[in-house]
């Protein structure tokens, strides 16, 4: 079965500043694999490679059947993002909310109207909140809304930057169950965190994948023995930026022994 | 480099052939009938300066259509375009001053709201607006993809605005008429007009040499700053 | 790609609605243009009344800056724009949504400035039909390009002072076409207002067609 993501070193930009320098990765399908890393290791940045926000600057990325260097936009309408901004509209109403995203991808009005409902009911959002306009909304409600968009939408990846985080108790049990149910239903989960050590592990969680300096490393760096994704040891980065502006790959960045990057002309 | 000596022969011969036009136009050229004294003289820079305007706006345009099209997007065409697109306003700018110059001395005021010039200033200030974009700071792709489109979008309106202008100064005004100048321009005069076009192309060529060469630089600057940026979040990596 | 439309143009009138920003500000705006215009030329009407047509068009073009640059900050509050490059609605679709709410807002705004240069400046209103006719086309050519450029630049840092230079050089035909067409209009001359609304039009037509399709690398562009 093909995995659910697949990239090879990824490599993508902020200007100038490299948020992922040669990210290789495979999820598989049903997996749920817990991404887990210190600040600024770039777990954001490879979720948002993956839902196709984030443009490809070098390297291959395969999500769902879509190549990310061709065309960023398909993958889309199957893969959930949450990210630490809600993308809601503050003046609208949590259901006005849900339902304008659920018409958007696709549903009608009818249809939209159930999976809105569905969705709140889901995530406890009832009473008068989902008449409630989300500028109105705490911190934690504005999650829980977005969240129920993520679940409305029923995507077959499901893409969750530290999703536990700004939520209580009870609300972090309901989200372990709705990802069991997701994975049930077939749906693949990527979920970061920045705790580290494989202690801290989600429960539910296959596998952990560790980001450090925008790159998979297979131990936390704390530990010294540094290796990446496919166990090669890892010494020292020579990378070939692209010459050509995207879609065109340009070659991957290449690992050598040396200890200084080679200059290309 | 190789090209160095071209090049700089171009740089003599742009530079040469501007001398030769300025002391023709002033001293060798007669007086035409019909103007006040002298003022016929600019003449041999004000058409020059509008031509090169539209070559550079044309290429600018050109380029980022090329950019655009998949099949020849090359970094190139996004550099030929912004550096197109600066020596065009300063083209466009010197155009201004020259038919702003020549409106004094025939009309009496330094703006009469003529087609043609209040065309260029519009396209002065559109073209600006195009250069103030291009230097908003971003990926140098997606700034390329966003600068092509809006070109594009800005050109789309060079029609639009002169046909505008065009209608709207119908009833009245006085207008720069080619159409009778024509048949002042002969001997010595159109020889001189023939140069003044031929070194001012040339001028804008070596100018667009210069700027295009200092892009490329820059932009090969930014990928080996790549380069080492990508070393150092390898070394984060390695802590 | 209608359907998207409609669902977008819905959701921005309905946030228009609710904040009512367009009545508390880009109205009371529009309407200190006006008299701003009244101060400076005033208070004759010798000087204001031939200028009716003008001064309205002005005040609806810097109108515009406002109703694009409202319209794209509904969308930066908590990265909205993000979400609907998620969404998965068609881009040329938003752009038609987003248009067209900007249309109803600038034909209210109209109207409402349509009072407004009759008391202040004592236009004599007649040639309604003309009058009508340049304010639709006039209005979708200004959205049109108002969305265009408002896309390009809500993702830059220095927005506020990019859009105005960007977007009112591109709007000068417009404003030039509808000024002429109102001024015939006005001076109870309607029929020699044909070439300048057919220039509206053109403008109008170009700029949906080109937003259409530029809209999209835009939205993810910048």
């Amino acid at each position: 079965m093909a995995p659910a993501v697949s990239l090879r070193d990824a490599v993508a930009l902020a200007g100038r500043f490299p948020l992922l320098a040669g990210v290789t990765l495979d999820v598989g399908e049903g997996e749920i694999v817990h991404l887990s890393g210190p600040n600024g290791a770039g777990k954001s940045s490879l979720l948002r490679l993956c839902c196709g926000l984030l443009p490809l600057r070098s390297g291959s990325a395969v999500v769902l059947g879509h190549d990310l260097a061709l065309d960023r936009r398909a993958v889309r309408l199957f893969v959930g993002y949450l990210g630490h901004e809600s993308f809601l509209y503050d003046e609208l109403t949590v259901e006005e909310n849900l339902r304008f995203a659920m018409r958007a991808s696709g549903s009608d009005a009818e249809e939209a109207k159930r999976r809105s409902q569905v969705a709140m009911a889901r995530l406890a959002l009832s009473g008068r909140l989902p008449a409630t306009p989300v500028a109105k909304l705490s911190a934690g409600q504005r999650r829980r809304a977005a969240l129920a968009v993520v679940v409305g939408r029923r995507p077959r990846l499901w893409l969750l930057d530290e999703p536990h985080a700004g939520l209580d108790h009870d609300a972090r049990v309901v989200l372990d169950e709705i990802i069991s149910e997701a994975r049930a239903g077939g749906a693949t989960v990527v979920l970061s965190s920045h705790e580290l050590g494989e202690s801290d592990a989600h429960p539910l969680a296959d596998r952990v994948v560790h980001l450090a300096g925008g790159r998979v490393v297979q131990a936390p760096p704390a530990t010294g023995a540094v290796a990446d994704d496919a166990g090669r040891p890892v010494a020292a980065p020579a990378a070939r930026p692209a010459t050509a502006p995207a879609p065109e790959a340009a070659n991957p960045p290449r690992l050598t022994p040396q200890s200084e990057a080679v200059h290309v002309a | 480099m190789r090209g160095d000596r071209a090049v700089r022969a171009l740089g003599v011969a742009a530079l040469a052939g501007m001398i030769a036009t300025v002391w023709l136009g002033l001293f060798v050229t007669p007086n035409a009938v019909g103007y006040a004294d002298g003022t016929v003289r600019l003449l041999y820079i004000h058409p020059p300066l509008a031509w090169v305007m539209f070559i550079a706006y044309g290429m600018a345009t050109l380029s980022s259509l090329l950019y655009l099209w998949p099949r020849t997007r090359h970094a190139r065409f996004d550099r030929l375009a912004g550096a197109s697109a600066e020596v065009g306003v300063v083209f466009t700018g010197l155009t201004l001053v020259s038919g702003s110059i020549w409106g004094r001395t025939t009309w009496g005021v330094y703006w009469a709201w003529d087609p043609l010039l209040t065309t260029t200033a519009l396209l002065f200030v559109l073209y600006l607006g195009y250069l103030a974009m291009r230097n908003v700071p971003g990926d140098p792709d997606t700034v390329a993809r966003r600068s092509a489109i809006a070109g594009l979008v800005a050109f789309l309106d060079v029609p639009i605005v002169f046909f505008a202008v065009s209608w709207w100064s119908l009833h009245q005004g006085p207008t720069i008429d080619l159409a009778t100048r024509h048949s002042y321009v002969h001997g010595s005069m159109a020889w001189t007009l023939l140069l003044g076009f031929v070194s001012f192309t040339l001028t804008y060529v070596w100018l667009m040499v210069h700027r295009y060469r200092l892009a490329a630089l820059r932009a090969r600057e930014s990928d080996e700053g790549l380069e080492s940026a990508l070393a150092d979040r390898w070394a984060e990596a390695l802590q | 790609m209608l359907r998207d439309a409609a669902l977008v143009c819905g959701k921005d009138l309905r946030i228009e609605l609710r904040s009512k920003i367009g009545l508390n500000q880009v109205a009371p705006f529009a309407a200190t243009v006006l008299l701003l215009f009244g101060l400076a030329l005033g208070p004759n009407r010798q000087a204001l009344q031939p200028a009716a047509a003008a001064l309205f068009w002005i005040a609806v073009l810097l109108s515009v800056v406002l109703a694009v640059q409202r319209s794209f900050a509904v969308e930066s509050a908590d990265s909205a724009r993000d979400g609907l490059r998620l969404s998965g609605l068609d881009p040329a679709g938003i752009f038609l949504g987003k248009g067209a709410a900007i249309v109803a807002q600038l034909l209210a705004l109209e109207a409402l400035l349509t009072v407004g240069v009759a008391l202040l400046f004592g236009a004599q209103l007649s040639g309604g039909l003309v009058l009508l006719g340049t304010c639709v086309t006039a209005s979708i050519g200004l959205a049109a390009v108002g969305v265009v450029y408002g896309v390009l630049s809500s993702g830059a840092r220095v927005k506020e002072t990019l859009l105005p230079l960007l977007l009112l050089p591109v709007a000068a035909p417009v404003l030039l076409g509808a000024t002429k067409a109102w001024d015939e209009a006005l001076a109870g001359t309607p029929g020699q207002a044909g070439v300048w609304l057919s220039l509206l039009a053109v403008f109008a037509v170009a700029y949906v067609a080109v937003g259409s399709v530029a809209f999209g690398p835009l939205l993810e562009g910048a």
